[in-house]
């Protein structure tokens, strides 16, 4: 009989932590076939060490286009962590020989990723007000990464990001003329190349985020990450999709794009408002094709969730979101 | 002519069903898939009870603004494809009225709740 994940885990963090006497709790998380998140402790003489493995089990070795792939991931948290950025410690990265796929082992980081959670309990009220600020310092930390030390990357302009924003809106083979009036927005307003090329994380928003009373502890979620416009970060945590109702705080429905713009501005970097509009209509379109692709992905299984299906309801969200940008009745 | 009750007064009683009694009998993950099927339930209500108004408002914009009539999704394609070639744009009477009543006709099936739709049913009131 094969090895279970849980043998194979204990045997793994036996070849490079010192002490651990094995592994409890293993829970898997979330994730879909190609790629898992386990929760797990290592059990250890001086105190249990809550861990959490990320991976692509063997057999799903190959990362979509757009992701970084696990490998780059790992590098890009480590750099991050170097820096003094909020994020997890990666403590391993998986080999061929630990026989659990390809990804990494890195520090549970305590806090709450909920956005409605962070949006309400009173656990969180005091750092509320305290995040746009801190997440503008984070991210211009993140924009400050050296790139020569960075592993190898997409590199993405406005125009290549329109490009299959419309290459993927049109494989839905359904008209939704909001969509077209974006699309031909952004082709009219593109501001051209980035002054300066950094790093992107590329999903920098509620959900990626782990938040604590005291603000924001950790940065999640590298797969996406790419070389492009810095601006497209400050815009795409301004969409409203991630304000989940709370629709007049533009930062994840708890702070201001002045806040945010002024705590990545204390960092020595400078914001271009306008660029971060243009990311803003940008995102807000991708979310909505995202949300198209989910119910593509529906029908065509193998997944015919019905979460998956209902994520299609939302596209028009997006749709009166765009509205609100591009035509608006009234000043908001 | 098939019978009463109708399929949209059939699906307020299943999901009334699973509201009430069922809701409160289960927990954890299955307890966010049930909140998910009566969300569908109420969505298809919505859509029974609202779409052939609005589908019909809507094909009546579109044929003017067009100037031709065909079946909807023909005419959205053309819509689309006409905003896409920048031959019809915001600046075209009529065009940014019609994409908005199409998009609150939208939101009223598909997310009644969500602030951006409810900010906009506030304004139109005032």
């Amino acid at each position: 009989m094969p090895a279970t994940t849980e043998e194979l885990l204990a045997r793994c963090v036996a070849t490079w932590c010192a002490g651990a006497t094995g592994i409890a709790n293993a829970a898997r998380l979330s994730g879909g076939a190609s790629q898992e998140t386990w929760s797990f402790d290592i059990v250890h003489p001086d105190g249990n060490i809550g861990t959490i493995l990320r991976r692509a089990p063997i057999g799903y070795g190959a990362a979509p286009d757009r992701a970084a792939g696990l490998g780059a991931e790992a590098v890009l948290m480590q750099q991050a962590y170097a820096a003094g950025i909020p994020s997890p410690r990666v403590m391993h990265v998986l080999s061929p020989a630990d026989e659990l796929g390809t990804g990494f082992i890195m520090g549970r980081v305590d806090g709450e990723t909920i956005p409605r959670k962070i949006l309400r309990d009173e656990k969180f009220a005091a750092a509320r007000p305290k995040l746009a600020r801190q997440l503008g310092g984070v991210l211009a930390k993140i924009h400050a990464l050296g790139l020569p030390q960075l592993p190898e990357l997409r590199r993405m302009t406005a125009a290549s990001e329109i490009g299959e924003l419309e290459r993927d809106y049109r494989s839905l083979n359904w008209p939704r003329p909001v969509f077209d009036l974006a699309l031909r927005w952004l082709r009219d307003n593109d501001p051209g190349p980035s002054p300066e090329v950094t790093l992107v994380h590329g999903d920098f928003r509620h959900g990626n985020l782990i938040i604590g009373p005291d603000g924001v502890r950790a940065v999640l979620d590298w797969e996406l990450a790419h070389f492009g416009d810095p601006m497209e970060d400050l815009g795409w945590i301004c969409v409203n999709s991630w304000r989940f109702g709370e629709i007049d705080k533009p930062v994840g429905g708890f702070g201001s794009r002045e806040e945010l713009f002024a705590g990545y501005e204390a960092e020595a970097r400078r914001v271009d408002p306008a660029r971060v509009h243009f990311w803003e209509v940008m995102g807000t379109l991708r979310w909505g094709v995202m949300c198209c692709g989910m119910m593509q992905r529906f029908r065509s299984g193998p997944d015919h969730s019905m979460e998956r299906a209902m994520i299609g309801r939302r596209s028009s969200e997006t749709e009166i979101d765009l509205l609100r940008l591009l035509a608006p009745r009234h000043k908001q | 002519m098939q019978d009463e009750p109708t399929p949209t007064e059939l699906i307020q009683a299943v999901a009334g069903f699973l509201r009430n009694d069922i809701t409160p009998a289960i927990s954890g993950h299955n307890a966010f898939k049930l909140r998910v099927a009566i969300n569908a339930l109420d969505l298809v209500a919505r859509q029974l009870t609202l779409e052939q108004g609005s589908d019909a408002a809507e094909r009546e914009r579109l044929a003017r603004l067009l100037g031709k009539d065909a079946s909807l999704h023909d005419l959205n394609r053309a819509l689309a494809d006409a905003i896409s070639k920048g031959v019809i744009g915001l600046k075209t009477e009529g065009v940014a009225e019609h994409l908005w009543q199409t998009t609150m006709d939208k939101l009223a099936v598909d997310q009644p709740n969500y602030a951006s739709y409810r900010r906009e049913l506030e304004v139109k009131k005032n």
